[in-house]
């Protein structure tokens, strides 16, 4: 009764009201608007696959005669001699791989403390924020400033800690040479600084995505805040913090500049921390402006084995991330 | 919000605004280069506006060169010269694509090169300069190297500062007991061209081993990018030992070692010593003029001209004459500007003949 009531009454008014409904069919303008912006979104998008398609077709067309005359000889060779034609990277691709690992030892650990301190409750929500910002800051900093900084400031300082090493350490092989100026050491070291806004922040991530009622029945259970930070919330964060750790790898394999300027430049390799090595960032920046044809196809050879290597270690990174994510969302 | 972010993300706005503005400048510096052979075409249209030169190449004389072209287009405002030392590989190869209205190179241009340019190319040396051995040992103000020992330090073989064949050559000099650390070019160069050349032409050791080239493989040292880069690595490591091109030396005031010349005398670097060196060898027709190992008692051994590449025939005539007025105007006053900024002048006999080279210019 008292519904139907209700409903004569208020019918009048909607019936004053102007037959204009709240949803319309849009029009033709919404309509085009719409899948134009559906068709230009999905056309960008497939923009950016055929670009890297493009670029790995690009380099291996250049490198299609390089790769036939020098075979997998070019990759166990250290050579770089344009005058002769001859050519091997093998120094590079150790060089490379070297200088990264020894960057994400010293990075990755200062990195995953640092994300610790920054997402554990250590210091004020203030100074928490005003860290976050400056690591990611250092992102920020042109790579040529790194490769100054590092001519300039780190070489003369870590040359007397490098010499005292190789006085008496000097039968280790890490240690075996005298540090001249540029090298692994330094090279590595600012490699380091360089992916520590990478590893930092993927692994504050991880940190943070942590869910918090783990965190709390680990409290309940009396654990200390150590206890659940080792016990529980590392192992669990574990996948994430390894992604960050690949991921930095990823960028330290591919940096170029400041690598140019520090490493050496020296076609050698040795075990040595103080010795002159060479990446292959550095010889393709070093060696393209003034290449003659026969040694841009070299070149594209070696740019192919670099984008090789860092195109499997960021897939395998974004891969290790992508399953940790859908775990922590219980969708594993 | 905390300031702290606010602030934070506006330096991080502001860094990556000036990033982008960098890399547009550059584009904009590039664009007009490969804009230049289409501009060839509609004379009548530029002949209202300043007549645009473009020449990109050799770094060593990109000094001098802008200064020159700097001063010739104070004093004619109708002619505007613009200059990128892009290297003298990457100078040749813009000039024979036909990016760029002239070419510089350190390197002049080999026979293939030539022929890819379709022969339409002159070579004008238009300037010279020494290359000198810089050194960091500290107490050790003059340093005396013979021939062998200067290439051996670069092959490797004299790895000592105390060296008995060093110290025997240097009596009175306290050399301390250090490593040699041996710095050479990273890229690709004409400085490390023309030393390696002078080497090469001095010992066979080298010519065999590491050979002559923009880049060779070197039997020792750490590389550094650019002049600037080896003479930076020398001053900053004590027992360093790089060849760099005398300007970069004399800027930084770093010590130059004395070489020995063919006639066996030992001579300092100096620009007269190259302007002898440089009168020591003629000048052919071609103006490929290699002095790899000048005679005379005086000469300094490690000289070199620079050129400027030039079409003999140009398409577009205003711009011929305007590329002409511009080259004579720096092979007369121009060159009273070379000694302030560390070059050697042209021989006045060699500045003569490069002149009559340029009427020839069409």
């Amino acid at each position: 009764m008292a519904d139907s009531a209700i409903k004569a009454a208020s019918d009048p008014e909607f019936s004053q009201a102007p037959r204009a409904p709240i949803s319309r069919p849009p029009s033709a303008w919404q309509k085009g608007f719409d899948v134009a912006f559906r068709n230009g979104a999905h056309a960008f998008g497939l923009l950016v696959v055929l670009l890297l398609a493009g670029i790995v077709f690009e380099v291996m067309r250049h490198a299609k005669t390089a790769m036939a005359d020098y075979g997998l000889g070019f990759l166990t060779r250290s050579v770089w001699d344009a005058n002769r034609a001859q050519f091997g990277i093998l120094a590079e691709i150790v060089g490379t791989l070297y200088t990264s690992l020894l960057a994400l030892f010293v990075g990755g650990f200062l990195g995953i403390t640092v994300a610790l301190v920054l997402s554990q409750g250590f210091v004020p929500r203030r100074v928490e924020l005003v860290m976050k910002n400056v690591i990611e800051l250092l992102a920020a900093i042109p790579s040529v400033v790194y490769g100054l900084w590092g001519i300039f400031v780190l070489v003369p300082a870590v040359r007397g800690p490098a010499a005292w090493l190789n006085e008496h350490f000097g039968s280790l092989p890490f240690f075996s040479t005298r540090l001249s100026g540029p090298g692994i050491f330094p090279a590595s070291l600012v490699l380091s600084i360089m992916i520590l806004p990478t590893v930092t922040a993927i692994s504050r991530e991880a940190l943070a995505a942590v869910p918090k009622r783990l965190l709390s029945a680990a409290y309940g259970l009396g654990a200390t805040r150590w206890e659940v930070i080792f016990r529980v919330t590392l192992p669990t964060a574990l996948g994430g913090i390894f992604g960050a750790l690949v991921l930095g790898f990823g960028r330290a394999l591919g940096e170029t500049m400041a690598l140019a300027m520090l490493v050496g430049n020296a076609n050698v390799f040795g075990w040595s921390l103080f010795s002159p090595g060479n990446t292959l960032a550095a010889l393709l920046a070093n060696h393209f402006p003034e290449a003659g044809k026969v040694e841009v196809g070299a070149l594209m050879y070696a740019a192919a084995v670099l984008m090789l290597i860092t195109l499997t270690v960021n897939a395998l990174g974004s891969f290790i991330m992508l399953r940790t994510t859908r775990e922590l969302k219980g969708l594993g | 919000m905390i300031p702290g972010t606010r602030f934070g993300a506006a330096i991080a706005a502001l860094v990556g605004l000036c990033s982008i503005s960098l890399s547009l400048a550059c584009g904009k510096k590039q664009a007009p280069v490969a804009g230049t052979s289409d501009s060839a075409a509609p004379p009548p249209a530029a002949a209202a506006g300043p007549v645009t030169l473009q020449g990109s190449g050799a770094s060593f004389p990109a000094p001098l060169y802008s200064r020159w072209f700097r001063e010739f287009s104070d004093k004619n405002p109708d002619i505007r010269v613009n200059y990128q030392s892009t290297g003298s590989g990457a100078g040749i190869k813009a000039f024979i694509a036909g990016q760029t209205d002239f070419g510089a190179s350190d390197a002049a241009m080999t026979d293939d090169e030539i022929k890819q340019a379709k022969d339409n190319v002159i070579l004008l040396p238009m300037t010279a300069g020494n290359i000198v051995l810089a050194y960091n040992l500290e107490g050790v103000p003059a340093l005396k190297l013979t021939r062998e020992e200067y290439t051996g330090i670069f092959l490797g073989s004299i790895k000592k500062w105390d060296d008995p064949k060093i110290v025997a050559t240097n009596p009175g000099v306290k050399l301390p007991k250090l490593d040699i650390s041996v710095v050479h070019r990273s890229d690709g160069s004409g400085t490390s061209f023309v030393f390696t050349q002078h080497l090469a032409a001095i010992n066979e050791k080298w010519k065999a081993g590491p050979g002559v080239g923009k880049s060779v493989n070197w039997p020792v040292g750490v590389g550094g990018a650019k002049n600037d880069g080896v003479a930076a690595q020398i001053q900053q490591t004590p027992g360093a030992i790089g060849y760099i091109e005398y300007a970069f030396a004399a800027t930084t005031k770093q010590p130059t070692a004395q070489l020995e010349n063919k006639a066996g005398k030992f001579v300092a670097p100096s620009l007269k010593a190259s302007a002898l060196a440089l009168a020591a060898v003629e000048l052919p027709p071609d103006m490929r003029a290699w002095v790899t190992d000048p005679a005379g008692d005086d000469s300094y051994p490690i000289v070199t001209y620079t050129w400027i590449l030039a079409k003999k025939k140009y398409d577009d005539k205003t711009k011929a004459d305007a590329l002409k007025r511009m080259l004579k105007w720096s092979l007369s006053d121009g060159q009273k500007l070379s000694e302030s900024l560390f070059y050697v002048p042209l021989p006045e006999a060699v500045a003569a003949q490069v002149l009559k080279a340029v009427d020839t210019i069409q």
